[in-house]
């Protein structure tokens, strides 16, 4: 049996009602299973649906359990895994604050240039960066900026979606 | 007030009323006054007094199960919703359609830390297929509806319904009953038509071949049990039950291997073990039934048919899933097997059985009878003895149990021919169940046999409920088997830590007999075994609740025993079993 461990994008429409993610979260505490990210907010109010996006890793048998809790989750709509489905877009917003001066400030603001960061927030001793992409790509660019005066990261956690023309 | 205002109790017992709920098990309190005020201005909902609300929620569960219908419960905020934790997650654990109605605090208050305010939804939401808090006049009736439908649509189980004082107290109108389903919970309950057809002529080629079946039969309705029995017949394959399927084939019938699982028969566990196609039809493949699961039914292929997809490939992975109700897709798998003329491999089935009768005649439940000490086993042959005769002459027997030992030997010696006879806790393991769900029973069937095989350890976790019986005058029996200890505990500690018998001996255990006296039963008491007979047969007589206080061997112990982390083929058959034997030590960790 296939024991790798792997990481799966799933994507959950929900009733947008009291608790329901209470409900989410408390099965993958309840059962042992782990939650890498996890995003939502309500995507249709007339339907009254909230739209979660959560990355989670397992083996095999692990990953296709989740999504048969998931899925048996009474306000839940449905549940679609990205990572098996086919390809899908998924991308990240992060904030990132770095505090310095001097050279440490100029190589900051370079590198944010190069990734395409931008500048949410300055005053002479620091900056608020906002950069959206890949996971790996924030990664890599909190990476860059810890010896360069690192102080703050907030990150969304994934959003993602398939692609082509069917909805979820 | 305009003519179709209502208050929200009225709302509440008029959405019983609609579906067709005749008796609800409940206990006041200051949140759910209003609705006992309704109660009492009414003739349409009966309700039972119980002593502690985790008696309600068992005897719903109790006459859930013997009747197929929904349970309903109604108890207060705080308190009263906590102590129903237990029987909420023991119908969670088993499947059970339960409805309960809990008090809370008036929306206002909610947050506040309030007098006997609790988070129950908060609470129950890991313990409930699901739970609502109402805080809206307007989502009182269908909320009410929406609760009975989750209840017994797809895999059944408990749904809380918190109704805070003012919404009970406040003016609203009434809905009906949604014909349109429900929005988001729409189980499937007819198989993939592909896969079924995979899975007949999977069985059909089988030389090996084995039903397992489980609760799911039972849960389908008496339809499934008549189906799977028809298969079982039309194929002369042997089936085995779990210990929450008992009944779902008639334990007369001869392809009846009996119980399968740590407690389970020598031959079917073995046969498990070694069969070639394994259909499981609505079980779950507990670690009470699989055993080392490195070592589960290795060669067998297996097909599993399950209403709720999540039991599918969560412990063993199976070769065919079908998700769907029971009852439709064994239907459909008898059709199939009739409409492609199906036979079974005669030679490879008579060899089959030919080697299961070996594993037979094992006698896996035989034990060394006494003259002058009862055995539990013996009680509880004479049980079955004198209650089938007592069924040939005046119908049904139906009966409950606590946890333990007792609980073993009464799955392995009693027999059902019928499903919804038997009650027991599988999934949680529940002592003080059996109690109040035997009074559950008899409510929903007042003129039948009731009896509660109990331990004396379980029946003092629920005893009260025997002031419930004197009111109602509910003629339950009690037939404890008294071996003043813990006996499952004991016996862990006797086979797994050196006969250290921590904390499992009751010393000062109460005169069961004066006990019953003073709850307005009868107590009986029986110490040597030829008092045994005179005694079941009083005890049937007495047309009040009896408890019967059987004293047996304190030493005896439940056989055959898988050992917890041990495979099928690795079974205790007796005492003398176990050196040979000695529990791993990954087994050890095990419960």
């Amino acid at each position: 049996m296939d024991e790798q461990i792997r990481f799966h994008t799933i994507a959950v429409l929900v009733e947008n009602e009291p608790g329901v993610l209470a409900r989410v979260v408390g099965l993958f505490s309840g059962r042992g299973y782990n939650i890498e990210s996890l995003t939502v907010a309500e995507v249709d109010h007339k339907e009254n649906l909230s739209r979660i996006t959560l990355v989670t890793s397992g083996n095999v048998m692990v990953i296709e359990q989740i999504k048969a809790q998931l899925d048996r989750l009474v306000p839940v709509h449905s549940v679609k895994d990205l990572t098996l489905e086919g390809p899908h877009v998924a991308a990240e917003l992060a904030m990132v604050k770095v505090a310095g001066t001097g050279d440490k400030r100029v190589e900051a603001l370079r590198i944010a240039d190069i990734f395409e960061a931008t500048v949410q927030d300055t005053t002479l001793e620091s900056f608020v960066f906002r950069l959206h992409g890949q996971s790996a790509k924030i990664d890599q660019f909190i990476g860059l900026m810890k010896p360069l005066g690192l102080v703050d990261v907030c990150r969304t956690g994934v959003v993602a979606m398939a692609r082509g023309k069917e909805g979820i | 007030m305009s003519r179709d205002q209502m208050t929200g109790s009225e709302i509440v017992l008029k959405a019983l009323a609609e579906q067709g709920v005749d008796v609800i098990f409940g206990y006041p309190g200051g949140a759910v006054l209003p609705i006992y005020d309704a109660l009492f201005q009414q003739n349409a909902v009966r309700h039972i007094l119980v002593r502690q609300e985790a008696g309600a929620v068992h005897a719903a569960e109790g006459y859930a199960r013997s009747t197929g219908k929904v349970g309903v419960v109604l108890v207060t905020s705080g308190p009263g919703a906590t102590n129903a934790v237990t029987g909420l997650t023991d119908a969670l654990m088993d499947s059970i359609p339960v409805v309960c109605l809990t008090g809370q605090v008036p929306t206002h208050l909610i947050g506040n830390d309030a007098f006997q305010e609790a988070d129950t939804t908060g609470i129950t939401r890991p313990c409930t297929k699901h739970n609502f808090l109402v805080k809206r006049m307007e989502d009182l009736a269908r909320v009410m509806h929406e609760a009975f439908y989750i209840a017994q649509n797809g895999r059944p189980g408990p749904v809380v319904v918190d109704l805070p004082k003012d919404i009970l107290q406040g003016l609203g109108e009434y809905q009906a009953a949604s014909k349109s389903g429900h929005k988001s919970y729409r189980p499937q309950v007819k198989g993939d038509a592909g896969n079924i057809s995979k899975a007949v002529e999977l069985l059909a080629k089988a030389k090996k071949p084995l039903f397992y079946c489980g609760g799911g039969v039972i849960n389908s309705g008496p339809a499934a049990s008549q189906l799977l029995t028809d298969f079982v017949r039309m194929t002369g394959y042997p089936c085995t039950l779990t210990l929450m399927g008992l009944g779902a084939l008639p334990a007369t019938d001869k392809r009846f291997l009996g119980m399968v699982g740590m407690h389970g028969t020598y031959e079917s566990n073995i046969a498990m073990h070694d069969c070639d196609v394994m259909v499981c039809v609505g079980a779950r493949f507990d670690d009470r039934v699989t055993g080392n699961l490195a070592h589960f039914s290795p060669n067998s292929k297996k097909i599993h048919i399950d209403i709720d997809p999540s039991s599918i490939n969560k412990n063993v992975r199976v070769d065919v899933p079908i998700v769907g109700d029971v009852g439709h897709v064994l239907e459909v798998m008898i059709k199939e097997w009739k409409a492609k003329q199906y036979k079974p491999d005669g030679k490879a089935l008579d060899a089959w059985w030919k080697q299961i009768d070996e594993w037979r005649a094992v006698d896996c439940l035989k034990y060394d009878s006494k003259k002058d000490v009862i055995k539990p086993q013996y009680a509880l042959e004479r049980l079955q003895a004198i209650t089938k005769k007592r069924s040939e002459e005046k119908g049904d027997v139906y009966f409950t149990t606590e946890v333990g030992q007792h609980q073993m030997w009464a799955a392995q010696f009693l027999h059902f021919n019928k499903p919804n006879r038997w009650m027991t806790s599988g999934g949680l393991g529940t002592m003080g169940y059996g109690l109040p769900a035997a009074m559950g029973v008899q409510v929903a069937h007042p003129d039948a046999l009731v009896v509660d095989v109990a331990g004396e350890a379980s029946i003092l976790m629920n005893i009260q409920e025997m002031s419930t019986l004197a009111q109602y005058r509910l003629p339950v029996k009690v037939f404890i088997l008294n071996n003043e200890y813990m006996g499952m505990v004991r016996q862990w500690q006797e086979l797994l830590h050196g006969g250290r018998y921590s904390e499992s001996y009751m010393e000062s255990l109460p005169d069961f007999v004066k006990l019953a006296e003073s709850f307005h039963a009868v107590g009986l008491r029986a110490e040597k075994p030829d008092q045994v007979d005179d005694l079941i047969n009083e005890m049937i007589e007495i047309d009040k609740p009896v408890i019967a206080d059987v004293m047996v061997d304190k030493a005896e112990n439940v056989f055959p025993m898988i050992p917890s982390g041990a495979a099928h083929n690795e079974m205790l058959l007796g005492p003398e079993d176990r050196a040979e034997h000695a529990v791993s030590e990954d087994g050890m960790v095990l419960v």
